[in-house]
């Protein structure tokens, strides 16, 4: 297939899905409970019925569904989310303020599982049988049952509050006024412990599809004439199986880029990280419902994006890939 | 061999098996051996473990004890874990087999949905249901069904997909047995096992999907839990270790016991895939 036709058909399908979210974002906060004019009459102090009706007119709350959905999908498009009455700002500030942050936390959280998961699962397969497998993949199996939110805890308790190795919240040294490397040495510093938590339960998963993965390549007919040629069981391992067993962990990775984000909103609650899943937390906590379902149709552009970006990169890496998929 | 034989052989399936009976069983005993609320102060506020015998995993800044919390969140666990993906499974099943045995048009829009939902981050779209719903046991089982059924949708299209096409089902056909019929007494037997493999590893997800929820203060406020006793000592932590390690442990050997009964299951059902997966 042609790549054009191949790339419109994939923005087509991401822009289906974001719409689909817009519409289901609308929806959700029409049953989120607080009539959203009886709201704004409460925060500006007065609660008689007239008022109600003139703010339902002034913001278009009196006109049918379909219409309000219209307005909706306008503001949208047009960059805005919604105002937070708790915070005084629109909510698409809020979000952008916070959203480096996270991308930050889960980029580095991403990168540090892929690697420590594709390393930990060669390991594994090329020793299969030995003690080291059945360490690593003990070690795995205990991480995948682990609640995200408990190994962060736990984390603050040995290496925070025994060991005092590092820093148990924020993203920085509050105060200490650090510029330039500095400053990117204290934020890699508070980086540790939230990627570590937020990374271990992704290397788990993927040790064990590396290593499922491994061992499937490694029964292939190919893989057998390389042995029978005499190239180096290493050398195998790296040119056969590795290039062919990678691309299904990729392929998970990248779909699993949701699951960072819901993993996020925990790590950067037991963290304090100034991230949007901190912000949505604390939305929680003070029932600020914009906010709430800004970040959550936010989170889930993101991810639509990184799973379109991810399907374009495909094509490249491996030209196989038709676009039925 | 047979299917219990071969589940049998599998140790770490065996050890599986025997936590979860003993967590089962003290969800269910629960109320006998803690008569008093676990919401209820009974001993000395911020008691450490093994101070009191009476009170072995210790109490919290009420006086609560620890134990009895982890005995009443166990019922908690299971019951949502357990149900949550009843319904998953339900939903999935239905909308894969349709989308399986119809193809075609139906299968598009319905794999294009399936896909939808798939695509949305699950945790932030299960914590936005809860909070618009208000947090009670219906709401939080309810949206962890919702986010959860794709995987199972996909599965059970492709069974459907591949069994479509055997004699046996064209047997069914020619013979003037309905679509509804066929899906149900022919087709959907034969595709039962994979679907108890995913549907046992979804009870896993899902207390893990509970206990975040409670963690961040969206559980059933009536009914202790695992997550809620963590999120609460979690400000605690310094103080005292011991509010925020016991439930962890219970959620982490909880966990750890059905997985490794899914993936026993997943041994004895398909012996021929044995040591492939995991």
């Amino acid at each position: 297939m042609k790549t054009l036709e191949f790339l419109i058909q994939r923005l087509a399908k991401a822009a289906f899905v974001v719409l689909g979210v817009v519409i289901l974002n609308f929806l959700l906060i029409q049953l989120a409970p607080g009539d959203p004019a009886a709201v704004l009459a409460g925060e500006a102090g007065a609660g008689d019925e007239q008022f109600i009706a003139q703010l339902r007119a002034q913001f278009g709350l009196d006109q049918p569904l379909y219409v309000q959905l219209l307005s909706y999908l306008q503001n949208i498009l047009s960059g805005d989310l919604g105002y937070s009455y708790r915070n005084q700002v629109p909510v698409a500030d809020l979000i952008m303020e916070r959203l480096p942050a996270t991308l930050l936390l889960t980029g580095s959280a991403f990168v540090f599982s892929l690697v420590l998961g594709i390393v930990l699962g060669v390991l594994a397969a090329y020793k299969r049988g030995s003690l080291g497998d059945s360490l690593i993949m003990t070690g795995a199996l205990v991480f995948y049952a682990t609640p995200l939110f408990w190994v962060a805890l736990m984390a603050v308790l040995v290496f925070s509050i025994h060991l005092d190795w590092l820093p148990p919240f924020d993203m920085e040294s509050i105060g200490a006024g650090y510029t330039g490397w500095a400053r990117a040495a204290d934020i890699a510093h508070h980086l540790v412990l939230p990627t570590v938590t937020l990374g271990l339960f992704f290397t788990a998963v993927y040790t064990r599809l590396t290593r499922a993965s491994m061992l499937e390549v490694m029964n292939l007919d190919f893989v057998k004439t390389a042995r029978a040629k005499g190239v180096p069981k290493g050398r195998i391992i790296r040119r056969h199986v590795l290039r062919n067993a990678i691309l299904p962990v990729f392929t998970f990775a990248s779909v699993q880029a949701g699951q960072l984000v819901g993993g996020a909103v925990l790590t950067e609650t037991v963290f304090a990280w100034p991230g949007i899943g901190r912000l949505m937390f604390d939305a929680l906590m003070q029932r600020d419902y914009p906010v709430l379902l800004g970040v959550f149709l936010v989170t889930a552009a993101v991810v639509v994006l990184v799973n379109l970006v991810a399907d374009l990169l495909y094509r490249f890496v491996d030209p196989r890939i038709e676009t039925a998929g | 061999m047979s299917f219990l034989r071969r589940y049998a052989q599998n140790i770490g399936a065996l050890i599986g098996l025997a936590i979860l009976v003993v967590v089962v069983l003290v969800a269910f005993a629960a109320p006998l051996l803690y008569p008093v609320s676990p919401w209820q102060g009974v001993g000395e506020p911020l008691l450490g473990p093994f101070e009191d015998p009476a009170y072995p995993l210790g109490t919290d800044l009420l006086g609560r004890d620890i134990a009895a919390g982890i005995a009443y969140g166990a019922r908690v666990s299971l019951l949502i874990g357990i149900i949550s993906t009843a319904v998953a499974v339900v939903i999935g099943v239905a909308l894969g087999a349709l989308a399986g045995f119809y193809g075609g048009r139906v299968d598009d829009m319905l794999m294009r949905f399936t896909e939808f939902f798939q695509t949305i981050p699950a945790f932030a779209m299960a914590v936005v249901l809860v909070a618009i719903f208000s947090p009670n046991i219906t709401s939080i089982t309810l949206a962890i069904a919702v986010v959860s059924w794709p995987p199972v949708a996909r599965l059970v299209r492709g069974e459907f997909l591949s069994l479509r096409s055997r004699e046996f089902v064209q047997a069914a056909v020619v013979v003037g047995q309905t679509g509804p019929r066929i899906m149900a007494t022919q087709i959907l037997p034969n595709a039962i096992s994979p679907i108890i493999v995913t549907a046992s590893l979804m009870v896993a997800t899902a207390i893990l999907t509970e206990s975040s929820l409670s963690f961040l203060g969206l559980g059933d406020r009536n009914m202790m839990s695992w997550g809620f006793m963590i999120g609460a000592a979690r400000t605690m932590l310094r103080e005292a270790w011991w509010l925020s390690v016991f439930p962890g442990v219970a959620i982490l050997v909880t966990v750890l016991a059905i997985n490794l009964i899914g993936e026993g299951l997943n041994d004895a059902m398909n012996p021929h895939l044995r040591g492939r997966k995991g």
